[in-house]
């Protein structure tokens, strides 16, 4: 019992002395996780919408396969990341492999299928009350993606936030492709994950600690407003 | 006296095609086994204002729907007249208010339309003027009063310049006062020349407004007559007994 209050005693030290290596495994953190969440929206948002709004052959596969992404197992997809940038692999020319990049390449290939899954069914509904309303405005399909992404775009927040829980507390495929490398490649979940297994539970219980706050945080700020914005009508 | 009615005012386009704006002709909607419209033909002229009466579940907001080209007849056809159908706008009942200001709302339409960013504010301006919305332009427009939504989406219909405005019930659930500006709104855009059809459950509206009336029961044309004529001397049962305040079932 005393081992965990000296073990959160010397966390609460780390943190409030601003500590060199714990914010810099927290920068590279975030710069992670905000790329692969930015990156994912980019290609979930559209792709999402698009699912939503097309009927083809063929769809419902697909929007069951985009489904069934959602519930990846990361050290998969790590290992598939893996392979592709090994330098036997497709992309080894890339040199990308226990960089930073590959992990967010990684952390990609896994928030993507979160975000477009629930955009199809934001923008699906969303549709189904402007769907009218657009045809008699002779919308072409290029307004008609941009005025829901567009009007759902506080709605979209919930699922950006789905994709940032996933992304943040993710391990195993960032442990993968980016090795753990101290200064280069460490994150929170790695490092927490690490420093466990050596004792070091100062270290880990303060990252810790960060990463619940950080998580919270950006939850708070968001759906405020979201709620702020449905005050007003807007979502 | 219905079907010749019809017949003639399609003989009248037919001489003079300028002024055919659309025209139903036998059309059979039926998405299911039930005919939900059966047989409806009628034909629109750019002569003022045509209401389209009936009773509930007449076909009234399908026709519109055909007319809009939102719906595709199962057999009969829809003819163009030459009207795109960007040319063509329709106002629902229930106005749907995309999640945007007063301002964002008609700005979406301008831009829809192709009308230039430049051009935008100028037209902006005129379309609030029009509404009486100008102290409303920066305010939610899912927050308004249902009058006042139901001016917004007319004149975010009116963005467009159509060449035909349908207004399925447009004033149905609004208070007098709300229902003269909407009534207001309607002549003002009929002069101008855009070609109205109004459905309607209000015989006092169609009697205010209507140039002539399209009778409907049962997914079918039962009259097609000038509004005067049609509230005078009914030729149809259905009609007379609708007029009376009668349930036509």
């Amino acid at each position: 019992m005393q081992d965990i209050q000296a073990a959160f005693l010397a966390a609460f030290n780390l943190i409030v002395s601003l500590d060199a290596d714990l914010f810099d495994i927290v920068g590279l953190s975030l710069t992670v996780t905000l790329s692969a969440v930015g990156i994912s929206c980019l290609l979930g948002f559209p792709l999402g919408a698009l699912l939503a709004i097309s009927r083809f052959p063929g769809r419902g596969m697909i929007v069951v396969f985009i489904s069934s992404l959602m519930g990846l197992p990361p050290v998969v997809v790590g290992l598939t990341v893996y392979l592709f940038l090994s330098s036997a692999g497709p992309l080894g020319s890339w040199q990308l492999l226990y960089t930073p990049t590959a992990m967010i390449i990684a952390q990609s290939v896994l928030v993507t299928p979160i975000i477009a899954a629930l955009t199809r069914q934001i923008i699906e509904d969303l549709n189904g009350e402007y769907s009218e309303l657009l045809r008699s405005m002779s919308a072409r399909r290029r307004d008609v993606l941009s005025t829901l992404l567009w009007d759902a775009r506080y709605s979209l927040i919930t699922a950006a936030l789905a994709g940032m829980g996933r992304a943040l507390a993710e391990v195993g495929a960032v442990m993968i492709v980016g090795g753990n490398i101290n200064h280069v490649t460490r994150v929170m979940t790695t490092a927490i994950a690490l420093e466990t297994s050596k004792g070091e539970l100062a270290l880990a219980l303060g990252l810790g600690i960060i990463l619940v706050l950080l998580s919270i945080s950006i939850n708070a700020a968001l759906m405020s407003l979201r709620t702020s914005m449905e005050r007003f009508a807007y979502a | 006296m219905p079907e010749a009615d019809i017949v003639q005012l399609h003989e009248s386009a037919e001489h003079n095609p300028a002024r055919l704006i659309a025209k139903l002709e036998n059309v059979v909607f039926a998405p299911g086994a039930r005919k939900l419209v059966d047989g409806l033909s009628f034909t629109l002229r750019n002569n003022g204002i045509t209401t389209l009466m009936g009773p509930n579940g007449a076909g009234k907001s399908l026709a519109m729907r055909l007319l809009a080209r939102l719906l595709l007849p199962t057999t009969g056809h829809v003819h163009d007249c030459g009207i795109a159908a960007r040319d063509i706008a329709l106002v629902f009942q229930k106005p749907v208010m995309l999640r945007r200001s007063v301002t964002g709302n008609l700005t979406h339409a301008l831009k829809l339309h192709g009308v230039s960013r430049a051009e935008r504010p100028a037209r902006l301006g005129e379309l609030l003027q029009m509404a009486d919305l100008e102290h409303l332009a920066n305010s939610p427009a899912r927050l308004l009063s249902g009058g006042e939504q139901q001016r917004l989406a007319l004149v975010r219909a009116l963005a467009a310049e159509p060449k035909l405005l349908l207004l399925d019930e447009p004033t149905a659930s609004l208070d007098p006062q709300a229902t003269q500006a909407i009534e207001t709104l309607i002549l003002q855009a009929s002069n101008h020349g855009t070609k109205i059809v109004l459905v309607t459950h209000d015989i006092g509206q169609a009697k205010r407004l209507a140039c002539d009336v399209v009778f409907l029961h049962q997914g079918f044309a039962h009259e097609h007559a000038p509004a005067e004529t049609f509230f005078t001397e009914p030729q149809s049962l259905e009609a007379m007994a609708y007029l009376k305040g009668e349930l036509l079932i």
